[in-house]
């Protein structure tokens, strides 16, 4: 009886532990359904989506990255300056203002990942330094900041940032079919195995014979990547590479992963609390935003007060 | 190499803007360099400490920024009045961060990131978004003044560091806190108080945070928490990493801390006095810190 009791305590603290983050997440959006008419409209809820899945395909790349124990500060970075390839490569046609961006900043989370892996520095530090080489990149390639490329208006390109599917913009689809894949990668081959046991126990991952470098290198070089996806539909969105975008990005990145339930010691989370994460904190901008005698600032602090909250109650129900 | 790296590239960079930096060599050019690097000393050696503990302050710039937009409220009672309730919300900012880290149990990275988010946001809903010009001579004399020729400025960041050097070597909190950073458990065990260290350097990182704020808000002569220790948790953290604290805590290297404050400084100004642009300059600042950082690491 005792047993049974404490079994369903348990049981009632995992699911507020894992599924804290929907809970909040369907009250906020009842609540703002209810006090806000203009919230449940269709153009909010799309635009909500639409700004949501940016931050989403960079989540993508954090989750994994935070999973096997690490985190990559330079995402913030590496996106503006995917928006910046691609508006620069756009000139030269849709394949290039697609792939430039993402061979690029594929090839600077390959760096990243390649030091971590081969060298024990930590990704901490080796991130940070690619935050300042990316940046640095994006002014020798933007004239010092001062040269804004713009996307012609009718090209292919920037109907893959603003065309729309039943008023869905198009990045929403692809951050979703991303997300639908980073949460099979992660949870039904044995890559996401290798993910999970590199956060886990490294020193147990290496005796079971995980390939730890490997699985780093291919985590980090995923993150640039989505990194600068997420910066090239940026682009095609705004039709142009905004040069001043992304600064303090990754830290939001890592907030709504942690939202998410995802331990920063690694070993544990999911792509699912991490989309949760990213809804979460877009609904609190969204209402802030709605609240038109509160200003802006108002958002960092309810965002702040937010994770707090999150990460406390996430500790506290551990215990 | 490994443990000096930091001194001979600071050594090399002086050596070779003697060399071929035109004016360099000059007593005006120093002072400027000085005066430059003194707020990122101040926060960088709180860092120092609380990356010796095995954690990061994130928050520090946030800080900076509520210091900031404190000031102006209490300027009117004095800047003695102004200057303490800045360092007090320093204190209580980095009391609440060790709290969070000491008692809650949450990773110093993901507890002080609620600050330095939700910080700045508070700072400026303080000054309601609006960068205020300060008026009161004795405020502003504390970051454009001299003492015998040297800035008012420096000579605090000099004091604190020798401060900070001091309380690492020669107390048993420093004893303490390098113990907590290089096994925590162990300290534990071993009876530490591991709380009340961790809450207490949280806490002088905080107020170490607050002095750069009110410093730097001296010398421009006006409170602008928009702008105002804007990412420099990044260049603290890289200051305290390439003076060779390593990250994963059980060593302060003080010294060091200042000397890879100076580098950076140096690294700045030897680009802008070349001339290289600005995106040149961050490139090439990454590339220190990895060559830093790999010269330091610990052999596995």
């Amino acid at each position: 009886m005792t047993m049974t009791t404490t079994r369903t305590a348990a049981a009632r603290t995992k699911v507020l532990q894992r599924q804290g983050a929907a809970v909040a997440l369907v009250l906020m959006v009842a609540v703002s359904w209810l006090v806000f008419p203009r919230f449940g409209s269709p153009d909010n809820l799309r635009d909500l989506a639409l700004q949501g899945s940016f931050l989403a395909v960079i989540a993508l790349g954090m989750t994994f990255v935070i999973i096997t124990g690490g985190i990559d500060l330079s995402v913030g970075s590496v996106y503006a300056l995917g928006g910046v390839l691609a508006a620069w490569g756009s000139q030269h046609g849709f394949l290039v203002a697609l792939l430039l961006p993402l061979v690029v900043c594929g090839l600077i989370g390959l760096v990243n990942g390649l030091l971590i892996a081969r060298t024990s520095m930590a990704p901490f530090i080796v991130t940070l330094a690619s935050l300042l080489f990316a940046r640095g990149l994006l002014l020798v390639i933007t004239d010092e900041g001062a040269n804004t490329y713009q996307i012609a208006a009718d090209s292919a390109f920037v109907e893959l940032g603003r065309g729309t599917v039943f008023g869905f913009g198009y990045p929403i689809f692809i951050a979703a079919v991303l997300c639908v894949l980073g949460g099979v990668v992660l949870n039904r081959t044995s890559f996401g195995q290798n993910v999970f046991a590199t956060g886990g126990a490294e020193q147990s991952a290496v005796l079971m014979g995980v390939p730890l470098a490997k699985t780093k290198i291919i985590v980090y070089t995923a993150s640039g990547t989505l990194a600068g996806l997420a910066g090239a539909l940026t682009a095609a969105y705004l039709q142009s590479g905004v040069t001043v975008i992304g600064v303090g990005l990754e830290l939001d990145a890592i907030a709504v992963v942690v939202i998410g339930g995802t331990l920063l010691t690694g070993g544990m989370g999911t792509v699912l609390g991490t989309v949760i994460g990213v809804a979460l904190i877009k609904v609190i901008q969204n209402v802030i935003n709605q609240i038109g005698t509160l200003d802006s600032n108002y958002q960092s602090v309810v965002s702040g007060v937010f994770l707090l909250v999150v990460v406390v109650l996430q500790r506290v129900l551990r215990r | 190499m490994q443990d000096n790296g930091v001194y001979v590239a600071v050594g090399v960079l002086l050596l070779f803007n003697a060399l071929f930096t035109a004016n360099f060599l000059t007593l005006g050019n120093f002072t400027t360099q000085l005066v430059q690097a003194a707020p990122v000393l101040i926060v960088a050696l709180g860092m120092a400490l609380v990356i010796g503990t095995e954690g990061v302050d994130l928050s520090v710039g946030a800080v900076m920024a509520l210091a900031a937009a404190i000031i102006p409220l209490y300027l009117g009672a004095g800047p003695l009045v102004a200057i303490t309730m800045a360092l007090a919300v320093g204190l209580l900012a980095g009391a609440f961060n060790g709290f969070l880290v000491a008692k809650v149990g949450i990773q110093p990275i993901v507890a002080t990131l609620a600050l330095l988010v939700g910080g700045r946001g508070l700072a400026l809903v303080i000054a309601d978004g609006q960068l205020v010009q300060l008026h009161d001579q004795a405020f502003l004399e504390l970051g454009t003044g001299e003492v015998a020729g040297a800035p008012i400025s420096v000579l605090i960041a000099g004091v604190l560091a020798l401060a900070v050097a001091a309380l690492t070597n020669r107390t048993t909190f420093g004893r303490q806190l390098v113990a907590v950073g290089g096994n925590r458990k162990a300290a534990t065990l071993a009876g530490l108080p591991v709380n009340r260290v961790l809450i207490g350097v949280y806490a002088i990182t905080g107020v170490l945070a607050a002095v750069a704020g009110v410093l730097a808000t001296s010398r421009l002569g006006a409170s602008d928490p928009a702008d105002m220790g804007l990412l420099m948790e990044l260049s603290a953290i890289t200051a305290v990493v390439v003076g060779g604290t390593p990250l994963t805590g059980g060593k302060v290297r003080v010294l060091g801390t200042v000397f890879g404050v100076v580098l950076m400084q140096l690294v700045r100004a030897t680009l802008i006095k070349h001339n290289l642009p600005d995106s040149i300059a961050q490139m090439i600042q990454a590339a220190i810190i990895i060559a830093a950082v790999y010269v330091a690491r610990e052999r596995r």
